[in-house]
């Protein structure tokens, strides 16, 4: 009969395990992957989340690749399916299908300086990477992560940050700082300078809104390093996740099949044209 | 085998209905050109009394007439306001069936009609269209398998095109107007006062077996020379021409040209370019539940991108103004298709200007923002 067998619409149902609040809008859901024989990812891939009755929203995969069985993703509640999905609780049903994309290219990073930012929900995408950093520490010559949020309660992981702040070096920002806040203010562009060592052997992985982006990879390339070593992931509306629907489009890209990472030197031109 | 003239055979017009008989017979669904709600389109075909005998039709950017003929052609028309999109990827599919249960719900996967269909009077660029949306929906590392089966064994007996329209440019993009690939036969229509015969082409070994069981006649080289002359000079009549090699690089280094902001308060938003697009493939996917919200059907339908929803995130759309859409379509057409695909998205049919309300003419619009390397009729 019909190749329905590789059907990319097909859905997974899993079960969720554990539900957690993050901050005020965002949650972690952590689905029990075992159903899925053999289910692996890339760091940085993402899979489509499908609140039943409600749609579908692509969403990157913040679990530990070495992990894989434990699903995580980190969802910020921004429409009608991240809010249906912010509503689950343990023991109900998720679609899953994925997981779709190219993650990021840690291979490049080994034997480099490895050099993460993240801003606001663009942590979670680069979860993957710092787990994988942490657990797999030799294979570079130095880990740091700079992370930018709107205020110390708009961070995500607090606990974890902590945890993280031993094993690699970590420069938490915010944009609005309260009276217990002892961490940085302002962007994070500003502690990019202090976290490059060697700029021509650094390989830099970034996720958060594109203006951060933007900046930080002109800071990065006005400090010398290559666009070619620097990664970014990039979002726009997707429905299929896997080149058929047309939706992500960015010029000559589909973002769901040639991406959602990309190095910058292909696709910095394209972010910076105004509504391409 | 379509340079051999020798091969071609003679099909007389009072043994069309035979064909398209012995073609059912062998268990296909006919979709061919009829007359509908005063147009000439693509939709399933009883036989051959549905075939739109004695019209044509009068096209120019915005304005589309059927009208009549002084003879009795079959196939004397220009590409009509439906392609042949609709039938292989369907303008709404249920993708599942989803009902409440006591684990999570029950899916139910549905696969849909595929019984191989039969295309009758399908032209160069209507199969050119075809491969076009095979490399995007078939060809991929994550084919539709929906489309797939729907284009499993189709059947092509193909038209040979004497007739363009006024928005016609099929010989700029390479793609018509004689079919060269993708058929099992193809038929050139030669009718004037004396005659009404169809030379017709071998293209495959099923194509072969059909005119053996009809054990049709060769052809006269002198008819099928003049079948040549009819398609040839279709091509010399095509109104519109430029050179489709130059469009790309000249198209994307023009992304700001002013010409984007005078396109954008031009464009009504209104979709039609991208209903009759034979080449369009975007969809999206919506859920949709019964009053008790136990049963929710998924289904995937026909989208465009000049909808404000299509590119909307978090925060609005990523394509705001119609400016920013038009430009996302045209140059997708005919530039990042390429990127994308390896292939130019157009194939030259003119159905989106024909089918513009206010008249956007693609041709020109590209020759504007291009400039000199794009200019109409060199």
């Amino acid at each position: 009969m019909l190749e329905f067998e590789r059907d990319p619409w097909r859905v997974e149902s899993l079960r969720v395990t554990r539900v957690t609040r993050e901050t005020e809008d965002t949650f972690t859901i952590e689905l029990d992957a075992k159903p899925r024989a053999g289910f692996v990812f890339q760091p940085g891939q993402f899979n489509m989340l499908y609140a039943f009755g409600v749609g579908e929203s692509a969403i990157s995969i913040a679990g530990s690749a070495d992990e894989p069985e434990r699903l995580v993703h980190t969802v910020r509640a921004v429409g009608a399916v991240t809010n249906a999905l912010a509503k689950a609780k343990q023991g109900e049903r998720i679609g899953v299908r994925g997981p779709f994309g190219h993650g990021f290219p840690i291979a490049e990073a080994r034997g480099k300086d490895l050099l993460l930012i993240a801003g606001g929900i663009g942590l979670a995408p680069l979860r993957p990477v710092i787990l994988y950093a942490i657990q797999h520490r030799p294979e570079f010559r130095s880990v740091t992560l700079i992370y930018g949020a709107r205020s110390p309660k708009d961070l995500l992981y607090p606990r974890e940050l902590l945890s993280w702040a031993s094993r690699l070096r970590l420069e938490t920002t915010v944009d609005r700082a309260e009276d217990d806040w002892f961490g940085h203010t302002g962007v994070v562009t500003k502690f990019i300078e202090g976290a490059l060592q060697n700029p021509e052997s650094t390989v830099a992985m970034m996720c958060g809104p594109e203006v951060m982006m933007r900046f930080a990879a002109r800071e990065l390339t006005t400090l010398g390093v290559p666009e070619k070593s620097i990664f970014v992931s990039t979002e726009r509306n997707m429905k299929c996740g896997v080149g058929l629907c047309g939706h992500c489009q960015l010029g000559p890209f589909l973002l769901c099949r040639d991406g959602p990472t990309f190095s910058y030197d292909r696709i910095g031109p394209l972010l910076s044209i105004r509504e391409l | 085998m379509s340079e051999d003239i020798s091969a071609e055979l003679v099909l007389p017009r009072e043994r069309c209905g035979e064909l398209l008989e012995l073609v059912v017979k062998k268990g296909y669904r006919l979709i061919g050109p009829k007359l509908e709600q005063g147009a000439i389109v693509f939709g399933p075909l009883r036989g051959v009394d549905d075939l739109p005998e004695g019209w044509t039709d009068e096209q120019s950017p915005g304005r589309y007439r059927a009208v009549r003929r002084s003879d009795a052609s079959l196939f004397g028309y220009a590409a009509g306001p439906r392609s042949l999109r609709r039938f292989f990827q369907l303008p709404d599919v249920e993708l599942v069936v989803l009902r409440r249960g006591q684990d999570g719900p029950r899916l139910d996967y549905g696969s849909g009609d595929t019984r191989p269909i039969a295309l009758i009077g399908a032209r160069g660029c209507d199969l050119r269209a075809l491969a076009i949306q095979d490399q995007v929906l078939a060809r991929g590392a994550y084919p539709d398998p929906r489309y797939v089966a729907r284009r499993a064994n189709t059947l092509v007996i193909a038209v040979q095109c004497t007739e363009p329209s006024g928005s016609c440019f099929c010989t700029s993009m390479g793609a018509g107007p004689r079919a060269e690939l993708g058929f099992d036969l193809a038929l050139t229509e030669v009718v004037d006062a004396e005659r009404h015969h169809f030379v017709v082409e071998v293209g495959s070994e099923r194509g072969r077996e059909l005119v053996a069981e009809l054990a049709l006649a060769l052809a006269a080289p002198r008819l099928s020379s003049e079948a040549r002359e009819r398609v040839a000079g279709a091509a010399a009549r095509m109104g519109r021409r430029f050179e489709e090699a130059a469009v790309h690089d000249a198209l994307l280094a023009n992304l700001e040209h002013p010409e984007w902001d005078r396109l954008g308060e031009r464009c009504l938003s209104c979709t039609n370019c991208t209903l009759v697009c034979p080449t369009c493939f975007c969809t999206t996917s919506e859920d949709r539940i019964d009053l008790t919200g136990d049963v929710v059907e998924r289904h995937v339908r026909h989208d465009s991108c000049f909808s404000e929803e299509f590119s909307h995130l978090h925060g609005g759309s990523a394509r705001a103004s119609i400016r920013s859409r038009y430009r996302q379509w045209l140059t997708h057409k005919f530039a990042t298709w390429y990127d994308q695909f390896g292939s130019s998205g157009c194939v030259g049919c003119g159905r989106c200007i024909t089918s513009c309300p206010v008249g956007i003419d693609v041709t020109q619009e590209i020759s504007v923002i291009g400039g000199e390397p794009c200019k109409l009729n060199p």
